[in-house]
């Protein structure tokens, strides 16, 4: 009995110590609670010197978490066991989050170099009045392939991939509504259909696809596309922008029958512990050179108008990254589907999925 | 007043057990009756009988089985030559030694070597048999998985072995016994129960693999384990998630039972 006091007490003394020492840790570094900065972000989706500058700039401390999907994301938000100040979501998350209630509105007057964003960016139908977002990349879905691979072989609509020809050549993005979308505008339907009859044309059309499918892979697309283990890849915009800087034979389309057209936006999630920080951290972001220098980096697509003029004139002009109104006007901004439909893509997807060769 | 003190030293035990074991699988069974609205319902039970989620687990149990089945015929005849080894503890430690890396890692490492144009594909240029597609087969989906499970499979085993009487073996030898007859009728009886804990540490968690049905087998072999993480983290239909997840602890349980151990009174 006394034993069991003495070492429960010596483990209470323990931890209490540890929580000390980790205390006088984080102040001897700057991190105390008046001072610090918790961004909620991407993976690889920022130029890490910024955020050293941003530090240098403002004295605040960054500190910086990653998540691979909108929906672990938001799950790590509601649960709230960490007060992140800004977080990333893409359009369809953030008009999920605003009737979720989980979102700060954003002071505009905090943020003077708002007047950057080009106004094709600003007031968009998840968000009206940007009351709640700030535009940080946007970008399409779209076809990446390698030229090595395929020969003359041109692609140019999401039907050129179910050319026999291309058996076991393609890799796709794990995500239900990609795949799925994929599905339903290549049947000329819209993205957000919500026609249960029309969904299941589209799942069975892309069973046909099985043959040509080498796998259907996450993140390590990238690595994947970049060791020419494929001929074909459906991909962010931003990947294969990326992957194109670093290769020659890699050729990005935007199908004709059109595609996704996403958006992430800057919020400030209600747990934020710091909005001021946040606010600085949007206005420092959207600084045009700021912006410049992070789309060199992050490969995606800059809402920032001015910060167009810092960048390589080859990369703006670039249509495929760059699509004018025109081409923009046949893509399409995913809606909230609503739980109970979301789950049916996704069963749909499943199915998908397991329809063996 | 002993057996208070006793009752109190339990405490730390009880509270654990009903803290990270009892109240998960009760969290478990009660998400399962609710649909993606939050109504009470059964609706998730039936839709587990639907050909969809029938089919997913009799090819989570096929797999599950190919593994077991694979480690164990790689496994066997390890422990027994690491018994005959004069330094079977380095040895046995060098075979452990990869599961201390992560998982992941491992997989990624895979994802290299049988790339295209990865190690596995030069040898087999280099061989004369000329490239092929190993990377989201079946044949890399087992190999990673058996790769993976083989020290879990090992280790019972060689205890077992390495505990064996070998005056058992002796007494087989002198009583005309040849070696075949004495592995069959003496030496694997004996190990039968290390051979049962090893396939059931490989079954159950194979049984729910998920991560490597995405790196290794391109989403082409789909699992339990996979519905599940799409339930959870994609669909957020948690009720779903959860009544497959009923299921995969009825299946676990049951193979417990037919693997569990029976003591038997030799030596």
């Amino acid at each position: 009995m006394k034993k069991l006091i003495q070492a429960l007490a010596a483990v209470l003394i323990v931890s209490f110590a540890l929580l000390y020492i980790v205390s006088g840790l984080n102040s001897s570094q700057g991190y105390t609670s008046g001072n610090t900065l918790t961004i909620f972000n991407w993976g690889d989706y920022i130029d890490a010197d910024l955020v050293k500058k941003f530090e240098q700039e403002t004295g605040i401390k960054v500190i910086y978490e990653t998540f691979d999907s909108n929906e672990a994301m938001m799950t790590k938000i509601e649960q709230g066991g960490t007060a992140y100040d800004i977080a990333v979501p893409s359009e369809y998350a953030i008009e999920k989050m605003k009737e979720e209630d989980l979102l700060l509105p954003v002071d505009h007057s905090k943020i003077p170099n708002l007047k950057y964003i080009d106004q094709r960016f600003m007031d968009l139908p998840f968000d009206p009045g940007n009351e709640y977002s700030i535009p940080y990349f946007w970008g399409t879905v779209g076809i990446l392939y390698n030229t090595d691979i395929l020969g003359d072989k041109k692609i140019t609509s999401w039907n050129d991939l179910w050319d026999p020809e291309l058996k076991n050549q393609i890799l796709l993005i794990d995500g239900a509504r990609e795949v799925m979308g994929m599905g339903l505008n290549s049947l000329h339907y819209s993205l957000n259909d919500k026609n249960k009859d029309h969904l299941t044309e589209a799942k069975e059309k892309l069973d046909g696809l099985t043959p040509n499918i080498k796998a259907i892979v996450g993140d390590e697309i990238r690595m994947l596309m970049e060791n020419d283990e494929a001929g074909i890849g459906v991909v962010w915009s931003g990947t294969a922008q990326e992957l194109m800087w670093e290769k020659d034979n890699l050729e990005y389309v935007v199908p004709e029958e059109g595609s996704n057209l996403w958006f992430d936006n800057m919020v400030i999630p209600k747990t934020a512990k710091n909005p001021e920080a946040a606010h600085q951290f949007m206005n420092f972001i959207l600084d045009p050179e700021n912006a410049a220098q992070n789309t060199e980096y992050v490969g995606y697509s800059t809402p920032n108008k001015e910060a167009l003029k810092y960048m390589d004139e080859e990369t703006t002009t670039d249509e495929r990254f760059y699509p004018d109104e025109e081409l923009t006007a046949r893509l399409e901004v995913y809606e909230n589907l609503g739980k109970k439909m979301l789950a049916y893509y996704n069963e749909l997807y499943l199915e998908f999925k397991m329809h063996k060769k | 007043m002993r057996t208070n003190s006793r009752n109190f030293y339990l405490i730390p035990y009880v509270l654990w057990i009903a803290l990270f074991v009892v109240t998960p699988l009760l969290l478990v069974l009660y998400y399962s009756f609710f649909d993606i609205e939050g109504h009470f319902t059964l609706e998730n039970y039936r839709k587990f009988f639907t050909p969809v989620y029938l089919k997913m687990t009799l090819s989570s149990f096929w797999y599950a089985f190919l593994i077991t089945l694979f480690s164990l015929l790689i496994a066997y005849p390890t422990a027994y030559l690491l018994t005959k080894t004069k330094h079977k503890q380095l040895w046995l430690l060098l075979i452990i030694l990869p599961s201390w890396i992560n998982l992941l890692l491992k997989a990624y490492a895979f994802l290299g070597i049988f790339g295209t144009y990865g190690a596995a594909n030069s040898f087999l240029e280099a061989l004369g048999i000329g490239g092929r597609q190993i990377l989201f087969t079946d044949f890399s989906f087992i190999f990673v998985s058996v790769y993976i499970f083989l020290p879990f499979m090992i280790l019972p085993i060689f205890n077992s072995l390495d505990e064996l009487n070998p005056t058992l073996l002796d007494a087989s030898n002198d009583l005309g016994g040849s070696s075949w007859v004495t592995f069959k009728r003496v030496i694997f009886p004996l190990t039968l129960d290390g051979v049962k804990a090893g396939c059931q540490i490989v079954f159950i968690p194979a049984l729910s693999l998920f991560m490597l049905t995405r790196l290794i087998a391109g989403n082409r072999v789909i699992t339990l384990g996979t519905a599940i993480e799409q339930h959870f983290l994609v669909t957020q239909d948690w009720g779903m998630g959860s009544t497959i997840a009923v299921f995969l602890i009825i299946a676990m349980v049951f193979i417990m039972v037919l693997t569990g151990r029976r003591k038997r009174g030799i030596l």
